[in-house]
């Protein structure tokens, strides 16, 4: 608990700090994960285009395409540069999943293939895994059950 | 002898004797960059991995110092050093090969004022004739113990620092020379309830307030009385906020009043609101601000190292920092 | 005009990461958490197909279609084997994206240095 002095303290501190800009890193975000967005568009439309795949099937190769590409430009030391500029508009898209895992990865490579990269490799894409996958399950019983009651 | 409650006065003498400083590119690259000894052109400083590098910092900056006063670890009674890393190891892997009476320190990035000041004390009880202290930080080192891995692309605020990759080290000693160490005020642990690792400099300020007004006080000292004063790694937002802090208790800092964070870089270098990290205050203090006083043109320096003692683990139990600051004042002697 | 449709539902996902982040004030592993499970709950209600059918890209780029495939695939199986199913199915549309996730983060660590 904060003590009134802490509170007083932290009013007046806020004074110093330039606001976040809020609406210049969203319209940032909204071009740069557009923009990834679009690529993915264009990156399905070829498999479709060149593979005997339909629109739900392409999902999966377009998905990995860009899975590398955000892999490589980590590795590259570019990403963290892009994201530093784009915010959420790199990091929400599948790309910046790649990155935090292929981040955590590298970053432990000095620790050897297990300890290091191996383990820790889940260290930031970890909890998202988690979530999901419990989340699923929680949606995925509620609708069962739903649809059971209505039988 | 001491001054009031935190405050001791070095009756005897304890002067610096010799320094030695090793940076990265980004520090070389900055507006200090002449003064300092050795700049690794890359950040891994031609080492494996980072640790290794801010091991090779520190060993460059203490071999550096040895010898250019032609000294030989053997010659050295005591060596305290710290850094930011847990289990403070570059310091422990950089002593063990020295074969020195050893003294790990940590305060953070107030490491290097909290060395000095022990060393000092040694000294001056004539425990040694001479102390060697070195400091390091890294920025790779930290951003993956304390934040996220490096390549992770993670938007920082504008209030967030760079820390510093740089060692400094200093030899201490009772024989006369031109520069003394004359006070050293140990500072409380200070939390205003700061809770966010990238705004360190409103979290710091405090403390650096705490301190700073205590050595006033209990010197008996006017701000006027030195040529400059510097805190250690507030940046621009808690040097800032520390001028308001220290207003507010009816003392004045006028323009001889700057930070080491500020000093570092060059503006428009990418490092947000500035440098930090414990070799900041070290390479600053004893790169650049120790040449100036032996040019005579700082003869009265205060340094107020300032660190957030800031720990992943205890920020994701939702504790907020605890923060600290040591100031040591330095005065050219005169000289006939 | 499908690219048109992908960039801009695409972005407004994004926008909504970056208030989570900015105003929120959530860390990056909070908010993708937190867009996941979205997703998921979205999909529970059925409207995050018809984000994609309206999107494509747009929608199965952002980390929120990685809940929708979750339980994408424990319902395809949940269908057949009933609460057993939930389990056996759950990975299974998500497992590219998790597979060549761990494979080129692995790949890409072996090869590079980080760069600080």
């Amino acid at each position: 608990m904060l003590s009134d002095e802490q509170k007083r303290y932290q009013a007046n501190m806020e004074l110093y700090h330039s606001k976040r800009p809020v609406i210049s890193n969203s319209i940032k975000a909204f071009v740069i994960g557009g923009g990834i967005c679009a690529l993915g568009q264009f990156i399905s439309n070829f498999y479709m285009t060149f593979f005997p795949l339909s629109q739900k099937e392409a999902m999966s190769p377009t998905l990995a395409t860009l899975i590398l590409l955000a892999a490589l430009l980590t590795g590259f030391g570019v990403y963290d540069k892009i994201s530093q500029f784009a915010g959420a508009g790199s990091l929400v898209p599948v790309t910046g999943f790649s990155n935090a895992m292929t981040s955590s990865a590298l970053e432990h490579k000095s620790e050897g293939l297990v300890f290091g990269i191996g383990a820790n490799m889940f260290k930031l894409t970890g909890a998202v895994i988690a979530f999901g996958v419990l989340s699923a399950y929680a949606v995925g019983l509620t609708r069962l059950l739903v649809q059971m009651l209505i039988r | 002898m001491r001054l009031g409650k935190q405050t001791w006065e070095f009756k005897q003498p304890v002067y610096i004797h010799s320094t030695g400083t090793a940076v990265g590119p980004l520090e070389g690259e900055g507006p200090l960059g002449t003064s300092f000894d050795k700049i690794f052109d890359n950040l891994y400083c031609d080492e494996e991995n980072w640790e290794l590098a801010e091991r090779a910092l520190m060993e460059e900056a203490v071999r550096l110092c040895l010898a250019k006063v032609n000294r030989k670890p053997s010659d050295v009674d005591i060596m305290l050093a710290g850094d930011l890393l847990n289990q403070i190891v570059t310091s422990n892997y950089a002593a063990r090969q020295l074969g020195i009476p050893f003294l790990g320190m940590f305060s953070a990035c107030a490491t290097v004022m909290q060395s000095v000041a022990v060393a000092s004390i040694f000294i001056n009880g004539h425990y040694v004739e001479n102390a060697l202290v070195a400091v390091s930080s890294h920025h790779s080192t930290a951003e993956r113990q304390f934040r996220y891995p490096t390549e992770f692309g993670g938007q920082k605020p504008e209030t967030a620092t760079y820390t510093v990759t740089g060692s400094g080290a200093v030899l201490l000693s009772n024989q006369p020379n031109a520069i003394r160490v004359t006070h050293a005020t140990l500072g409380q642990v200070v939390d205003m309830g700061v809770a966010n690792p990238l705004d360190m400099g409103s979290a710091m300020a405090p403390a650096a307030a705490k301190t700073l007004l205590t050595h006033f006080k209990e010197t008996q000292r006017e701000p006027s009385y030195y040529d400059l004063i510097v805190t250690g790694d507030l940046s621009r937002v808690g040097s800032s906020i520390l001028r308001k802090l220290v207003e507010d208790e009816g003392i004045k800092l006028r323009n001889n009043y700057e930070d080491c964070g500020v000093m570092i870089y060059h503006q428009e270098q990418p490092v947000f609101a500035g440098g930090s990290g414990a070799g900041c205050p070290a390479i600053v203090t004893f790169g650049y601000l120790m040449k100036e006083m032996e040019r005579g043109i700082i003869k009265r320096l205060l340094v107020v190292a300032t660190g957030a003692l800031l720990s992943p683990l205890m920020m994701q139990q939702k504790e907020t920092i605890p923060c600290i600051a040591h100031a040591v004042s330095f005065e050219l002697e005169e000289r006939d | 005009m499908e690219y048109v449709s992908a960039f801009v539902v695409g972005g407004l996902i994004c926008i909504l990461g970056q208030l989570l982040l900015d105003i929120g004030k959530l860390s990056p592993t909070h908010t993708l958490s937190t867009l996941v499970v979205l997703g998921a709950l979205l999909d529970g209600f059925h409207l995050y197909d018809r984000l994609i059918d309206f999107a494509g890209a747009g929608a199965t780029v952002p980390i929120t279609s990685f809940g929708h495939s979750l339980v994408h695939g424990a319902m395809a199986e949940g269908e057949r084997f009933g609460f057993l199913g939930v389990g056996m199915g759950m990975f299974e549309v998500t497992s590219v994206g998790i597979s060549s996730t761990i494979l080129f983060s692995f790949l890409v660590a072996l090869i590079f240095k980080p760069r600080g």
